[in-house]
Protein backbone atom coordinates (compact mmCIF):
# COMPACT_ATOMS: atom_id res chain seq x y z
CA UNK A 1 0.00 0.00 0.00
CA UNK A 2 1.57 3.46 -1.14
CA UNK A 3 1.66 6.59 1.50
CA UNK A 4 -1.19 8.46 -0.58
CA UNK A 5 -3.29 7.27 -3.55
CA UNK A 6 -4.67 9.58 -5.34
CA UNK A 7 -7.90 8.23 -7.60
CA UNK A 8 -9.86 10.51 -10.08
CA UNK A 9 -8.71 13.67 -8.42
CA UNK A 10 -11.08 16.89 -9.43
CA UNK A 11 -9.22 20.08 -8.00
CA UNK A 12 -11.23 23.24 -8.19
CA UNK A 13 -12.88 26.46 -6.36
CA UNK A 14 -17.02 26.64 -5.57
CA UNK A 15 -17.42 23.64 -8.04
CA UNK A 16 -15.67 25.42 -10.76
CA UNK A 17 -12.72 22.80 -11.90
CA UNK A 18 -9.63 23.57 -12.67
CA UNK A 19 -8.00 20.14 -12.99
CA UNK A 20 -9.61 16.89 -13.66
CA UNK A 21 -9.10 13.39 -13.31
CA UNK A 22 -5.41 13.42 -11.32
CA UNK A 23 -4.04 9.78 -10.75
CA UNK A 24 -0.98 9.50 -8.81
CA UNK A 25 0.64 7.45 -6.08
CA UNK A 26 3.17 8.73 -3.51
CA UNK A 27 5.40 5.78 -1.97
CA UNK A 28 8.27 5.68 1.05
CA UNK A 29 11.17 7.35 0.21
CA UNK A 30 9.48 9.15 -3.05
CA UNK A 31 10.95 12.39 -4.49
CA UNK A 32 7.73 14.02 -6.16
CA UNK A 33 7.96 17.18 -7.52
CA UNK A 34 4.61 18.61 -9.25
CA UNK A 35 5.32 21.65 -11.84
CA UNK A 36 3.00 23.62 -14.04
CA UNK A 37 2.31 26.70 -15.10
CA UNK A 38 0.63 29.91 -12.85
CA UNK A 39 -2.37 28.90 -12.05
CA UNK A 40 -2.40 25.62 -13.27
CA UNK A 41 -3.96 24.46 -10.02
CA UNK A 42 -1.00 23.63 -8.01
CA UNK A 43 -1.47 25.18 -5.06
CA UNK A 44 -5.06 23.55 -4.75
CA UNK A 45 -3.56 20.24 -5.63
CA UNK A 46 -1.23 20.89 -2.23
CA UNK A 47 -4.24 22.57 -0.18
CA UNK A 48 -6.57 19.26 -0.91
CA UNK A 49 -3.74 17.06 -0.20
CA UNK A 50 -3.67 19.11 3.23
CA UNK A 51 -7.61 18.70 3.83
CA UNK A 52 -7.73 22.07 3.42
CA UNK A 53 -9.95 21.97 0.74
CA UNK A 54 -12.71 20.00 -0.11
CA UNK A 55 -11.71 17.96 -3.59
CA UNK A 56 -14.77 18.94 -6.20
CA UNK A 57 -14.58 14.80 -6.92
CA UNK A 58 -12.26 11.95 -6.26
CA UNK A 59 -10.51 10.42 -3.40
CA UNK A 60 -7.20 10.37 -1.77
CA UNK A 61 -6.47 7.82 0.47
CA UNK A 62 -3.95 7.44 3.19
CA UNK A 63 -1.88 3.84 3.46
CA UNK A 64 1.23 2.48 5.47
CA UNK A 65 -0.15 3.70 8.65
CA UNK A 66 0.22 7.42 7.76
CA UNK A 67 -2.60 9.47 9.48
CA UNK A 68 -4.19 12.48 8.50
CA UNK A 69 -2.02 14.63 10.37
CA UNK A 70 0.97 13.55 9.99
CA UNK A 71 1.90 15.21 6.65
CA UNK A 72 4.53 18.05 7.87
CA UNK A 73 3.76 21.34 5.85
CA UNK A 74 6.37 24.05 4.73
CA UNK A 75 3.93 26.61 3.17
CA UNK A 76 4.48 29.81 1.48
CA UNK A 77 5.65 33.05 3.62
CA UNK A 78 2.52 35.05 5.10
CA UNK A 79 2.02 38.71 5.21
CA UNK A 80 1.69 38.08 9.06
CA UNK A 81 4.42 36.13 9.29
CA UNK A 82 6.40 39.28 7.86
CA UNK A 83 6.51 41.14 11.11
CA UNK A 84 5.49 38.49 14.06
CA UNK A 85 7.27 38.65 17.18
CA UNK A 86 8.55 35.22 18.03
CA UNK A 87 11.35 33.25 18.50
CA UNK A 88 12.65 30.69 16.39
CA UNK A 89 12.35 28.09 19.40
CA UNK A 90 8.58 29.08 20.07
CA UNK A 91 7.71 28.73 16.23
CA UNK A 92 9.63 25.32 15.69
CA UNK A 93 7.50 23.74 18.88
CA UNK A 94 4.37 24.63 17.63
CA UNK A 95 4.92 22.04 15.44
CA UNK A 96 4.63 19.63 18.07
CA UNK A 97 1.20 21.10 18.81
CA UNK A 98 -1.34 19.60 16.69
CA UNK A 99 -0.03 15.73 18.20
CA UNK A 100 -0.65 17.38 21.85
CA UNK A 101 -4.34 17.09 21.34
CA UNK A 102 -6.29 18.36 24.24
CA UNK A 103 -3.12 18.65 26.62
CA UNK A 104 -2.38 22.41 26.99
CA UNK A 105 1.55 22.05 27.45
CA UNK A 106 4.60 20.36 25.72
CA UNK A 107 6.74 17.50 27.04
CA UNK A 108 9.66 17.67 27.83
CA UNK A 109 10.24 14.47 24.35
CA UNK A 110 8.44 17.52 22.23
CA UNK A 111 11.34 19.70 23.55
CA UNK A 112 13.82 17.09 22.62
CA UNK A 113 12.17 16.97 19.49
CA UNK A 114 12.64 20.04 18.74
CA UNK A 115 16.18 20.60 19.30
CA UNK A 116 16.84 17.61 17.56
CA UNK A 117 15.38 19.25 14.65
CA UNK A 118 16.90 22.69 15.08
CA UNK A 119 20.73 20.72 15.03
CA UNK A 120 19.47 18.76 12.02
CA UNK A 121 18.76 21.85 10.01
CA UNK A 122 21.75 23.67 11.60
CA UNK A 123 20.24 26.09 13.35
CA UNK A 124 20.40 25.37 16.82
CA UNK A 125 22.09 28.84 17.36
CA UNK A 126 19.32 30.77 16.47
CA UNK A 127 17.32 29.15 18.77
CA UNK A 128 16.26 32.56 20.62
CA UNK A 129 16.37 34.65 17.92
CA UNK A 130 13.42 36.60 16.24
CA UNK A 131 12.17 35.13 14.06
CA UNK A 132 11.01 38.20 11.75
CA UNK A 133 14.79 39.44 11.83
CA UNK A 134 16.17 36.48 9.91
CA UNK A 135 17.63 35.84 6.37
CA UNK A 136 14.60 34.41 4.05
CA UNK A 137 16.74 31.44 3.72
CA UNK A 138 17.11 31.23 7.79
CA UNK A 139 13.05 31.70 7.88
CA UNK A 140 13.15 29.05 5.45
CA UNK A 141 14.82 26.17 7.82
CA UNK A 142 12.96 27.65 10.80
CA UNK A 143 9.48 26.59 8.88
CA UNK A 144 11.10 23.05 7.59
CA UNK A 145 12.41 22.47 11.21
CA UNK A 146 8.74 22.98 12.42
CA UNK A 147 7.70 20.95 9.91
CA UNK A 148 9.82 18.15 10.80
CA UNK A 149 8.38 18.21 14.12
CA UNK A 150 5.04 17.56 12.65
CA UNK A 151 5.98 14.61 10.96
CA UNK A 152 8.17 11.77 10.45
CA UNK A 153 7.08 10.13 7.03
CA UNK A 154 6.14 13.04 4.64
CA UNK A 155 7.15 16.08 3.79
CA UNK A 156 5.11 18.80 1.57
CA UNK A 157 7.06 21.82 0.51
CA UNK A 158 5.32 24.77 -1.67
CA UNK A 159 7.79 26.48 -3.55
CA UNK A 160 10.59 25.89 -1.07
CA UNK A 161 12.94 28.48 -2.93
CA UNK A 162 10.98 31.82 -4.00
CA UNK A 163 12.59 34.77 -3.06
CA UNK A 164 15.73 33.29 -2.06
CA UNK A 165 19.15 34.20 -4.14
CA UNK A 166 21.06 31.46 -5.92
CA UNK A 167 23.28 30.02 -3.19
CA UNK A 168 20.45 29.96 -0.58
CA UNK A 169 18.37 28.25 -3.18
CA UNK A 170 21.37 25.08 -4.02
CA UNK A 171 21.54 24.78 0.36
CA UNK A 172 17.85 24.87 0.77
CA UNK A 173 18.04 22.07 -2.29
CA UNK A 174 20.56 20.21 -0.99
CA UNK A 175 18.78 20.13 2.48
CA UNK A 176 15.20 18.78 0.88
CA UNK A 177 17.26 16.32 -0.89
CA UNK A 178 19.14 15.10 2.53
CA UNK A 179 16.03 14.67 4.63
CA UNK A 180 15.06 12.48 1.25
CA UNK A 181 17.66 10.27 1.73
CA UNK A 182 17.30 9.83 5.34
CA UNK A 183 13.83 8.56 4.49
CA UNK A 184 11.58 10.98 4.66
CA UNK A 185 8.74 11.62 1.55
CA UNK A 186 9.11 14.85 -0.22
CA UNK A 187 6.39 16.54 -2.48
CA UNK A 188 7.52 19.39 -3.75
CA UNK A 189 5.13 22.19 -5.94
CA UNK A 190 7.69 24.24 -7.88
CA UNK A 191 7.60 26.14 -11.13
CA UNK A 192 11.84 25.28 -11.40
CA UNK A 193 11.54 22.27 -13.44
CA UNK A 194 15.28 22.18 -14.11
CA UNK A 195 15.33 21.78 -10.23
CA UNK A 196 12.49 18.93 -10.48
CA UNK A 197 14.73 17.46 -13.26
CA UNK A 198 17.66 17.19 -11.01
CA UNK A 199 16.65 16.26 -7.98
CA UNK A 200 13.01 14.93 -7.99
CA UNK A 201 11.94 10.76 -8.75
CA UNK A 202 8.57 11.30 -10.18
CA UNK A 203 6.94 14.16 -11.84
CA UNK A 204 3.81 15.39 -11.50
CA UNK A 205 2.70 17.93 -14.62
CA UNK A 206 -0.29 19.64 -14.43
CA UNK A 207 -1.83 22.09 -16.69
CA UNK A 208 -3.65 21.70 -20.38
CA UNK A 209 -2.02 18.36 -20.13
CA UNK A 210 -1.64 16.03 -17.71
CA UNK A 211 1.66 13.58 -16.81
CA UNK A 212 2.51 11.30 -13.97
CA UNK A 213 5.87 9.17 -14.12
CA UNK A 214 9.15 8.66 -12.84
CA UNK A 215 11.58 11.32 -13.92
CA UNK A 216 12.85 9.47 -16.48
CA UNK A 217 9.78 8.98 -18.47
CA UNK A 218 9.13 12.55 -18.44
CA UNK A 219 12.63 13.91 -20.00
CA UNK A 220 11.59 11.46 -22.16
CA UNK A 221 8.32 12.32 -22.80
CA UNK A 222 7.41 15.43 -25.20
CA UNK A 223 6.26 17.40 -22.59
CA UNK A 224 8.87 17.17 -20.39
CA UNK A 225 11.44 18.02 -23.85
CA UNK A 226 9.48 20.99 -24.73
CA UNK A 227 9.26 22.24 -21.51
CA UNK A 228 12.81 22.33 -19.95
CA UNK A 229 13.85 23.65 -23.55
CA UNK A 230 11.80 26.88 -22.97
CA UNK A 231 12.81 26.71 -19.66
CA UNK A 232 17.00 26.51 -20.51
CA UNK A 233 16.11 29.12 -23.35
CA UNK A 234 14.06 31.49 -20.50
CA UNK A 235 17.71 30.90 -18.75
CA UNK A 236 19.63 32.23 -21.55
CA UNK A 237 18.84 35.16 -22.35
CA UNK B 1 1.84 69.67 46.87
CA UNK B 2 2.31 66.35 47.04
CA UNK B 3 1.33 65.13 50.65
CA UNK B 4 -2.45 66.85 49.70
CA UNK B 5 -2.61 64.56 46.58
CA UNK B 6 -1.68 61.76 48.66
CA UNK B 7 -3.82 62.36 51.48
CA UNK B 8 -6.79 63.14 48.80
CA UNK B 9 -5.47 59.19 47.08
CA UNK B 10 -5.48 57.96 50.55
CA UNK B 11 -9.81 59.34 51.78
CA UNK B 12 -10.57 58.01 48.23
CA UNK B 13 -8.59 54.45 48.55
CA UNK B 14 -10.63 53.52 51.50
CA UNK B 15 -13.94 53.77 50.02
CA UNK B 16 -15.36 50.41 49.10
CA UNK B 17 -16.66 51.78 45.25
CA UNK B 18 -13.10 53.05 44.79
CA UNK B 19 -11.18 49.54 45.69
CA UNK B 20 -14.12 47.76 43.18
CA UNK B 21 -13.06 50.27 40.51
CA UNK B 22 -9.56 49.52 41.01
CA UNK B 23 -10.06 45.52 41.57
CA UNK B 24 -12.72 45.62 37.62
CA UNK B 25 -10.41 48.17 35.85
CA UNK B 26 -6.96 46.00 36.57
CA UNK B 27 -8.84 42.80 35.90
CA UNK B 28 -10.19 44.01 32.47
CA UNK B 29 -6.90 45.70 31.61
CA UNK B 30 -5.33 42.17 31.89
CA UNK B 31 -7.53 40.11 30.08
CA UNK B 32 -8.04 42.98 27.36
CA UNK B 33 -3.77 42.84 26.30
CA UNK B 34 -3.77 39.08 26.53
CA UNK B 35 -5.92 38.72 24.14
CA UNK B 36 -4.91 41.84 22.19
CA UNK B 37 -1.76 40.57 21.21
CA UNK B 38 -3.09 37.67 19.24
CA UNK B 39 -6.17 39.82 17.79
CA UNK B 40 -3.70 42.62 16.42
CA UNK B 41 -0.92 39.98 15.16
CA UNK B 42 -4.09 38.06 13.58
CA UNK B 43 -5.09 41.81 11.99
CA UNK B 44 -8.40 41.51 13.78
CA UNK B 45 -7.32 44.81 15.64
CA UNK B 46 -10.91 46.03 14.25
CA UNK B 47 -13.10 43.98 15.46
CA UNK B 48 -12.87 44.46 18.54
CA UNK B 49 -14.22 48.26 17.62
CA UNK B 50 -17.49 46.15 15.76
CA UNK B 51 -18.21 44.10 18.45
CA UNK B 52 -18.18 47.04 21.31
CA UNK B 53 -20.69 48.80 18.91
CA UNK B 54 -22.88 46.11 18.67
CA UNK B 55 -22.45 45.72 22.64
CA UNK B 56 -23.92 49.20 22.43
CA UNK B 57 -26.69 48.13 20.34
CA UNK B 58 -27.49 45.95 22.71
CA UNK B 59 -27.24 47.77 25.59
CA UNK B 60 -30.05 49.92 23.90
CA UNK B 61 -32.52 47.12 23.54
CA UNK B 62 -31.88 45.94 27.46
CA UNK B 63 -32.33 49.46 27.94
CA UNK B 64 -35.84 50.02 26.33
CA UNK B 65 -36.92 46.57 27.69
CA UNK B 66 -35.90 47.94 30.73
CA UNK B 67 -33.78 45.30 31.90
CA UNK B 68 -32.66 44.80 35.29
CA UNK B 69 -29.89 42.40 34.61
CA UNK B 70 -28.90 44.01 31.04
CA UNK B 71 -25.64 41.55 30.99
CA UNK B 72 -28.29 38.64 30.11
CA UNK B 73 -29.30 39.79 26.52
CA UNK B 74 -25.74 41.95 26.05
CA UNK B 75 -23.13 39.21 26.36
CA UNK B 76 -25.28 36.16 24.14
CA UNK B 77 -26.03 38.87 21.51
CA UNK B 78 -22.04 40.45 21.39
CA UNK B 79 -21.00 36.36 21.28
CA UNK B 80 -23.05 35.99 18.41
CA UNK B 81 -22.03 38.75 16.44
CA UNK B 82 -18.53 37.59 17.03
CA UNK B 83 -19.22 34.35 15.55
CA UNK B 84 -20.65 35.45 12.68
CA UNK B 85 -18.08 38.45 12.22
CA UNK B 86 -15.56 35.45 12.42
CA UNK B 87 -17.36 33.31 9.84
CA UNK B 88 -17.90 35.97 6.97
CA UNK B 89 -13.98 36.55 7.29
CA UNK B 90 -13.41 32.90 6.11
CA UNK B 91 -15.95 32.71 3.55
CA UNK B 92 -15.31 36.17 2.08
CA UNK B 93 -18.24 36.66 0.26
CA UNK B 94 -18.67 40.26 2.21
CA UNK B 95 -14.97 40.58 3.25
CA UNK B 96 -14.61 40.87 6.59
CA UNK B 97 -13.34 44.28 7.17
CA UNK B 98 -16.21 45.28 5.23
CA UNK B 99 -18.46 43.34 7.68
CA UNK B 100 -17.16 44.48 10.51
CA UNK B 101 -17.47 48.13 9.32
CA UNK B 102 -21.33 47.27 8.04
CA UNK B 103 -22.58 45.67 11.38
CA UNK B 104 -20.37 48.03 13.69
CA UNK B 105 -22.12 51.34 12.21
CA UNK B 106 -25.46 49.47 11.77
CA UNK B 107 -25.61 48.72 15.35
CA UNK B 108 -24.37 52.29 16.98
CA UNK B 109 -27.43 53.89 14.76
CA UNK B 110 -29.91 51.19 15.57
CA UNK B 111 -29.13 51.83 19.38
CA UNK B 112 -28.96 55.67 19.42
CA UNK B 113 -32.33 55.37 17.30
CA UNK B 114 -34.03 53.07 19.80
CA UNK B 115 -32.90 55.33 22.75
CA UNK B 116 -34.52 58.31 21.15
CA UNK B 117 -37.49 56.95 20.32
CA UNK B 118 -38.06 55.07 23.80
CA UNK B 119 -36.96 57.65 25.81
CA UNK B 120 -37.35 57.19 29.30
CA UNK B 121 -34.57 59.22 30.76
CA UNK B 122 -34.58 62.97 31.20
CA UNK B 123 -31.12 63.59 30.20
CA UNK B 124 -30.63 61.11 27.35
CA UNK B 125 -27.45 62.65 25.64
CA UNK B 126 -25.74 61.93 29.01
CA UNK B 127 -26.65 58.68 28.81
CA UNK B 128 -25.69 58.28 25.21
CA UNK B 129 -22.31 59.90 25.95
CA UNK B 130 -21.47 58.17 28.83
CA UNK B 131 -22.35 54.57 27.64
CA UNK B 132 -19.96 55.36 24.32
CA UNK B 133 -17.26 57.18 26.58
CA UNK B 134 -17.51 55.08 30.03
CA UNK B 135 -18.37 57.60 32.62
CA UNK B 136 -17.79 57.81 36.55
CA UNK B 137 -20.56 55.15 36.36
CA UNK B 138 -17.10 52.64 37.44
CA UNK B 139 -17.45 54.02 41.15
CA UNK B 140 -21.34 53.39 41.24
CA UNK B 141 -20.54 49.80 40.48
CA UNK B 142 -22.87 47.29 41.99
CA UNK B 143 -21.61 44.66 44.07
CA UNK B 144 -22.82 41.98 41.76
CA UNK B 145 -21.56 43.75 38.38
CA UNK B 146 -18.46 43.07 40.40
CA UNK B 147 -18.75 39.70 41.13
CA UNK B 148 -19.32 38.78 37.85
CA UNK B 149 -16.49 40.88 36.45
CA UNK B 150 -13.94 39.15 38.56
CA UNK B 151 -15.39 35.56 37.82
CA UNK B 152 -15.32 36.26 33.76
CA UNK B 153 -11.68 38.01 34.28
CA UNK B 154 -10.74 34.59 36.03
CA UNK B 155 -12.18 32.62 33.38
CA UNK B 156 -10.67 34.49 31.02
CA UNK B 157 -7.09 34.32 32.15
CA UNK B 158 -7.35 30.32 32.85
CA UNK B 159 -8.54 29.86 29.37
CA UNK B 160 -5.59 31.70 28.30
CA UNK B 161 -3.14 29.73 30.23
CA UNK B 162 -4.57 26.79 28.97
CA UNK B 163 -5.21 27.33 25.21
CA UNK B 164 -1.67 29.98 24.97
CA UNK B 165 0.13 27.19 23.13
CA UNK B 166 -2.56 26.23 20.53
CA UNK B 167 -3.29 30.12 20.53
CA UNK B 168 0.02 31.26 19.12
CA UNK B 169 -0.08 27.54 16.71
CA UNK B 170 -3.26 29.30 15.34
CA UNK B 171 -2.22 33.31 15.14
CA UNK B 172 1.27 32.33 13.75
CA UNK B 173 -0.06 30.30 10.87
CA UNK B 174 -3.45 28.99 10.92
CA UNK B 175 -3.09 27.03 7.30
CA UNK B 176 0.17 24.95 9.01
CA UNK B 177 -1.88 24.54 12.34
CA UNK B 178 -5.24 23.24 10.64
CA UNK B 179 -3.14 20.73 8.08
CA UNK B 180 -1.24 19.03 10.65
CA UNK B 181 -4.92 18.53 12.41
CA UNK B 182 -4.93 21.24 15.17
CA UNK B 183 -8.65 21.95 15.27
CA UNK B 184 -8.23 25.93 14.20
CA UNK B 185 -11.80 26.84 13.55
CA UNK B 186 -12.59 25.77 17.30
CA UNK B 187 -10.07 27.91 18.29
CA UNK B 188 -10.84 31.02 16.16
CA UNK B 189 -14.37 30.79 17.42
CA UNK B 190 -12.86 30.26 21.14
CA UNK B 191 -10.98 33.18 20.47
CA UNK B 192 -14.03 35.18 19.14
CA UNK B 193 -16.15 34.12 22.51
CA UNK B 194 -13.72 35.36 24.75
CA UNK B 195 -12.89 38.85 22.89
CA UNK B 196 -16.55 39.25 22.71
CA UNK B 197 -17.11 38.81 27.08
CA UNK B 198 -14.04 41.11 27.27
CA UNK B 199 -15.75 43.68 25.65
CA UNK B 200 -19.23 43.40 27.34
CA UNK B 201 -17.01 43.65 31.01
CA UNK B 202 -15.05 46.24 29.39
CA UNK B 203 -18.33 48.76 28.27
CA UNK B 204 -19.24 50.03 31.66
CA UNK B 205 -15.51 51.05 32.33
CA UNK B 206 -14.27 52.69 29.49
CA UNK B 207 -17.44 53.32 27.54
CA UNK B 208 -18.16 51.49 23.86
CA UNK B 209 -16.08 54.21 21.86
CA UNK B 210 -12.91 53.36 23.79
CA UNK B 211 -12.36 49.71 24.36
CA UNK B 212 -10.32 49.19 21.24
CA UNK B 213 -7.47 51.39 23.06
CA UNK B 214 -7.49 48.64 25.68
CA UNK B 215 -7.14 45.84 23.33
CA UNK B 216 -4.52 47.55 20.87
CA UNK B 217 -2.71 49.48 22.46
CA UNK B 218 -0.36 47.61 25.17
CA UNK B 219 -0.37 44.77 22.22
CA UNK B 220 1.58 47.54 19.83
CA UNK B 221 3.67 48.79 23.00
CA UNK B 222 5.11 45.70 23.75
CA UNK B 223 5.72 44.48 19.87
CA UNK B 224 8.37 47.81 19.45
CA UNK B 225 10.26 46.44 22.29
CA UNK B 226 9.94 42.95 22.50
CA UNK B 227 10.87 39.77 20.16
CA UNK B 228 9.32 36.52 21.58
CA UNK B 229 5.56 35.88 21.54
CA UNK B 230 6.12 35.41 25.48
CA UNK B 231 7.71 38.39 26.47
CA UNK B 232 5.19 40.19 24.57
CA UNK B 233 2.45 38.40 26.02
CA UNK B 234 3.76 39.32 29.05
CA UNK B 235 5.12 42.74 28.95
CA UNK B 236 1.87 43.82 27.28
CA UNK B 237 -0.13 42.65 29.91
CA UNK B 238 2.03 44.33 32.43
CA UNK B 239 1.96 47.52 30.89
CA UNK B 240 -1.83 47.08 30.63
CA UNK B 241 -2.09 47.27 34.45
CA UNK B 242 -0.06 49.31 34.63
CA UNK B 243 -1.30 51.93 32.36
CA UNK B 244 -5.00 51.20 34.28
CA UNK B 245 -4.14 51.98 37.46
CA UNK B 246 -1.85 55.15 36.78
CA UNK B 247 -5.39 56.24 34.39
CA UNK B 248 -7.93 55.56 37.54
CA UNK B 249 -5.51 57.44 39.95
CA UNK B 250 -5.32 60.31 37.58
CA UNK B 251 -8.79 60.39 37.62
CA UNK B 252 -9.67 60.74 40.49
CA UNK B 253 -7.13 63.35 41.64
CA UNK B 254 -7.72 65.11 38.64
CA UNK B 255 -11.69 64.37 38.57
CA UNK B 256 -11.26 63.57 34.81
CA UNK B 257 -13.35 60.74 32.82
CA UNK B 258 -11.89 57.76 33.65
CA UNK B 259 -12.06 55.63 29.92
CA UNK B 260 -10.06 58.81 27.87
CA UNK B 261 -8.00 59.12 31.31
CA UNK B 262 -6.58 55.59 30.45
CA UNK B 263 -6.82 55.58 26.53
CA UNK B 264 -4.35 58.55 27.32
CA UNK B 265 -1.92 56.91 29.80
CA UNK B 266 -2.07 54.01 27.09
CA UNK B 267 -0.85 56.14 24.31
CA UNK B 268 1.58 57.91 26.06
CA UNK B 269 3.07 54.55 27.06
CA UNK B 270 3.31 54.07 23.22
CA UNK B 271 4.81 56.67 22.65
CA UNK B 272 7.46 55.79 24.77
CA UNK B 273 8.05 52.41 24.22
CA UNK B 274 8.08 53.25 20.64
CA UNK B 275 10.80 55.89 20.96
CA UNK B 276 13.14 53.42 22.61
CA UNK B 277 12.41 50.97 20.50
CA UNK B 278 13.45 53.28 17.55
CA UNK B 279 16.43 54.37 19.75
CA UNK B 280 17.24 50.69 20.12
CA UNK B 281 16.92 49.38 16.85
CA UNK B 282 18.84 52.12 15.78
CA UNK B 283 21.67 51.66 17.98
CA UNK B 284 21.79 48.14 16.44
CA UNK B 285 21.76 48.38 13.15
Amino acid sequence: MALLTVQNLSLGYDNRTIVADLNFVVNQGDYLCIVGENGSGKSTLMKTLLHLQAPVGGTILTGDGLKKNEIGYLPQQTMVQKDFPASVREIVLSGCQARRGLRPFYSREDKELVEENLKRLHIEDLAKRCYRELSGGQQQRVLLARALCATRKVLLLDEPVSGLDPKVTAEMYEMITQLNREGITIIMITHDIAAAAAYASHILHIGSTVFYGTKKEYLASDLGKFFLKITEGGDAQ
Amino acid sequence: MIGEWFEKLSLYLRFAPVQHALIVGVLIALCAALLGVTLVLKRFSYIGDGLSHVAFGAMSIAAVLNLTHQMWLILPITILSAILLLRTGQNAKIKGDAAIAMISVGALAFGYLLMNIYNTSSNLTGDVCSTLFGSTSILTLRDSDVWLCVILSIIVVIIFILFYNKIFAVTFDEDFAKATGTRANAYNLLIAVVIAVIIVMAMNFVGSLLISALVIFPALSAMRLFRSFKSVTIFSAVLSVICALVGMLISILAGTPVGSTIVAVDAAAFVICFLTGAVKGGIRA
